[in-house]
């Protein structure tokens, strides 16, 4: 139970044979996503270093799980992020412009793509769950061959709605895919503290429904699990847990520091040198001749450049208006948002007050 | 001739009929589907849609409440029953940070229409944590509805205007009510509006506000005023308690000047701070004398032995109402 299937190891070495299950092209595209949600990344730690974004939740070091998870689906499948997950939102369809504007406080940050079904980062953990089940429960009854997707880190599984979301999911056999991005702490809190289980995979017997627990560095095994689990709901045979483990390179959040909680420099250190999910594939794609310096050079040039477009755009995004905050409370405003709204925008002149 | 239902066969009806006029409708809770729920406001109804849509789900309100958002969201209209309000509360979060905010995180793009049926208050002998009067809670969240009728017509009427409505309602049903009197229903579906207030009594001394199960005792205080002293007093169903209907209200208050408000909820933070607050705001000058508030206590409701003396009675309330008129 313990065992993680991995496809792809550290050393660029393929540890199964996976001919005919994942093309080249696909290979290539987990790639460059990868490469550009990095990048995309360290971008927004600068930003927020220089004052031109909020606090920021980086995810460096989990590239793997939630691209090739999110590159697994299909347009119209339903993906529930945390707040960390927002490399999974973009490649599931979410503009770079538009992640950009929910760091940096804007109302309009957490608007999906027409269609696409990328909902806004879950902040509250675990409640998300829930809604993937409920989400993938309608899909279900409505006929509509799509999944929801939900994901959530180690921390997560302690909480309630973890298991009622597992348990509704197991009893009324919903497309729900539940990816754990295990990566070893919940801000400071090791999953050794978290639980006394061991894993989080075996979690799924109780529910009786699949578990599966996979190298979350690996990004063949991440989306060869989540074909899998996509056709088994699809198939009408219901959720799937998937544990990914995988490890957070950075801070919680740019407000925290983990030299705090962990030593910092030795573990990241040791997962960046000997289980990078970029560096594996590289090796790989290198070495079936896939891949080239002169390619290398390409892609971080045209990543880069996107993502000086996208943070053009975000930054020239009309200012937020005010009275904005009293739109999309109800589909009709009541009395009171259109009153209070009122004196938000005319706020008494010193001399209206009498003395 | 002339139908009669009490309240519980009224909303079964609203619930029937909107079932079989919307194929997006369902129902999902504890015991709602072969038990027909604790109170039978769901009986038979998965006999007559199927286990597909009245929905017999795991003890687990978040799991309920949540997985209606996730519905709602994906194209389906949930009325969720959750057995009493008090246990409400695991589900809480859902509601709040979830159910109530989709519409303004995703601006307008994705939103839960749902409806929460839950009977609420006390009178009944119920056991610990069944009599609980705690809309406010609710009514403080924007992005939410809250409703409680007092009446079989208006929670026919009020739970199709809540099934309708595009934002999340909750439902609050006053159990002491569900079978304690029967009145005229119209078979044919109708709407009473949601955040309309409805004067059931005219009177020009007092303004009784009152909704929910104490509107009958608001009733029954003002019939005794009237016959022993010969006060006129207006008693004002709020039907809804987030939005209130501030029109009514101050109609009301202009009209008589003074204003008692009888809720069952705790005193401190009740919602009848809240219309003591629009009085003020918009009609503080007619005001003879001060609002007053005859309300359950601030003391968690009592064990049933002495529940009936937590609960405003027509004695208090009329005393209330003396001490108003003579101030």
């Amino acid at each position: 139970m313990t065992s993680l299937y991995q496809v792809l190891a550290p050393t660029g070495e393929l540890t199964q044979d996976i001919e005919g299950r994942l093309d080249e092209s696909v290979m290539i595209k987990m790639y460059e996503n990868m490469v550009l949600v990095r990048l995309f990344d360290r971008k927004s730690i600068n930003l927020q270093r220089q004052g031109r974004m909020g606090t920021y939740a980086p995810f460096e070091g989990q590239e793997a799980s939630q691209v090739g998870s999110a590159l697994a689906l299909t347009p119209g499948d339903w993906l529930f992020p945390t707040y960390r997950d927002h490399a999974a939102a973009i490649v599931h369809g979410q503009s770079m412009a538009r992640v950009f504007l929910y760091w940096m406080g804007h109302m309009e940050g957490s608007i999906s793509p027409q269609g696409l079904n990328v909902m806004p980062p879950c902040v509250p953990i675990a409640t998300q769950m829930i809604h993937a089940v409920g989400t993938a429960w309608a899909s279900k009854l409505q006929n509509e061959q799509h999944v929801s997707l939900a994901y959530f880190g180690d921390g997560a599984t302690s909480e309630g709605d973890f298991h009622e979301a597992l348990n509704f999911a197991g009893v009324f056999k919903t497309p729900t895919i539940f990816f754990c991005q295990n990566n070893g702490y919940a801000i400071s809190v090791p999953f050794s503290q978290q639980s006394a289980s061991k894993t989080i995979a075996q979690r799924a017997a109780a529910y009786d429904i699949p578990g599966v627990r996979i190298d979350g560095n690996d990004v063949f095994a991440v989306w060869l699990t989540m074909k899998e689990a996509m056709e088994r709901a699809l198939n009408g045979e219901g959720p799937t847990l998937i544990e990914a483990i995988t490890y957070r390179y950075g801070a919680h959040t740019t407000a925290d520091d983990p030299k705090k909680y962990r030593d910092q420099e030795k573990l990241a250190e040791e997962w960046r040198t000997e289980r990078d999910p970029i560096q594996r594939l590289r090796t790989f794609l290198v070495q079936r001749g896939l891949w080239s310096d002169a390619q290398e050079a390409q892609l971080v040039a045209r990543a880069n450049e996107q993502i000086d477009a996208a943070l053009v755009e975000a930054e020239s995004y009309p200012k937020s208006r005010p009275e904005d905050m009293f739109k999309h409370v109800y589909a009709e405003p009541t009395w009171m948002a259109e009153e209070q709204e009122g004196e938000l925008v005319k706020p008494a002149k010193k001399e209206d007050i009498p003395a | 001739m002339i139908r009669k239902l009490t309240m519980i066969q009224a909303i079964t009806e609203a619930m029937d009929q909107k079932l079989a006029e919307d194929s997006r409708v369902m129902l999902l809770g504890e015991d709602v589907g072969v038990n027909g729920g604790v109170f039978r406001a769901t009986e038979d109804l998965i006999h007559k849609y199927g286990a597909n849509r009245v929905v017999d789900t795991p003890l687990s309100e978040a799991g309920i409440i949540g997985a209606a958002i996730g519905m709602a969201m994906n194209g389906l209209i949930p009325i969720v029953e959750i057995q009493f309000l008090a246990f409400i509360y695991p589900g809480f979060e859902q509601i709040v940070s979830h159910a109530a905010r989709m519409r303004y995180r995703t601006r307008g793009q994705y939103h839960v229409p749902m409806v929460i049926r839950t009977p609420y208050g006390a009178g009944i002998r119920g056991p610990e944590l069944h009599s609980e009067s705690v809309e406010t809670f609710f009514a403080h969240v924007p992005g939410l509805k809250v409703v409680a009728p007092s009446t079989p017509y208006d929670a026919k009427g009020l739970l199709i205007a809540a099934i309708e409505d595009p934002d999340p309602v909750i439902f609050l049903e006053p159990t002491k009510l569900y079978r304690a009197f029967k009145e005229e229903v119209p078979e044919e579906m109708y709407r009473v509006p949601i955040g309309k207030a409805k004067v059931v009594r005219e009177g020009t001394d007092i303004s009784i506000f009152a909704w929910g199960a104490m509107l009958r005792v608001a009733e029954e205080a003002a019939k005794q005023l009237e016959r022993e002293q010969g006060a006129s007093c207006e008693v004002v169903d709020l039907r809804t308690i987030y939005p209130l209907d501030r029109d009514a209200i101050v109609a009301s208050l202009k009209k008589t000047g003074r204003a008692v408000v009888v809720h069952e909820a705790h005193k401190t933070a009740g919602m009848g701070a809240e219309i003591i607050s629009i009085i003020n705001d918009e009609a503080l000058i007619y005001l003879k004398a001060p609002v007053k508030r005859i309300t359950g206590f601030d003391v968690p409701v009592p064990q049933f032995s002495i529940e009936d003396d937590y609960l405003p009675t027509p004695a208090r309330v009329k005393s209330g109402i003396v001490e108003t008129l003579t101030f």
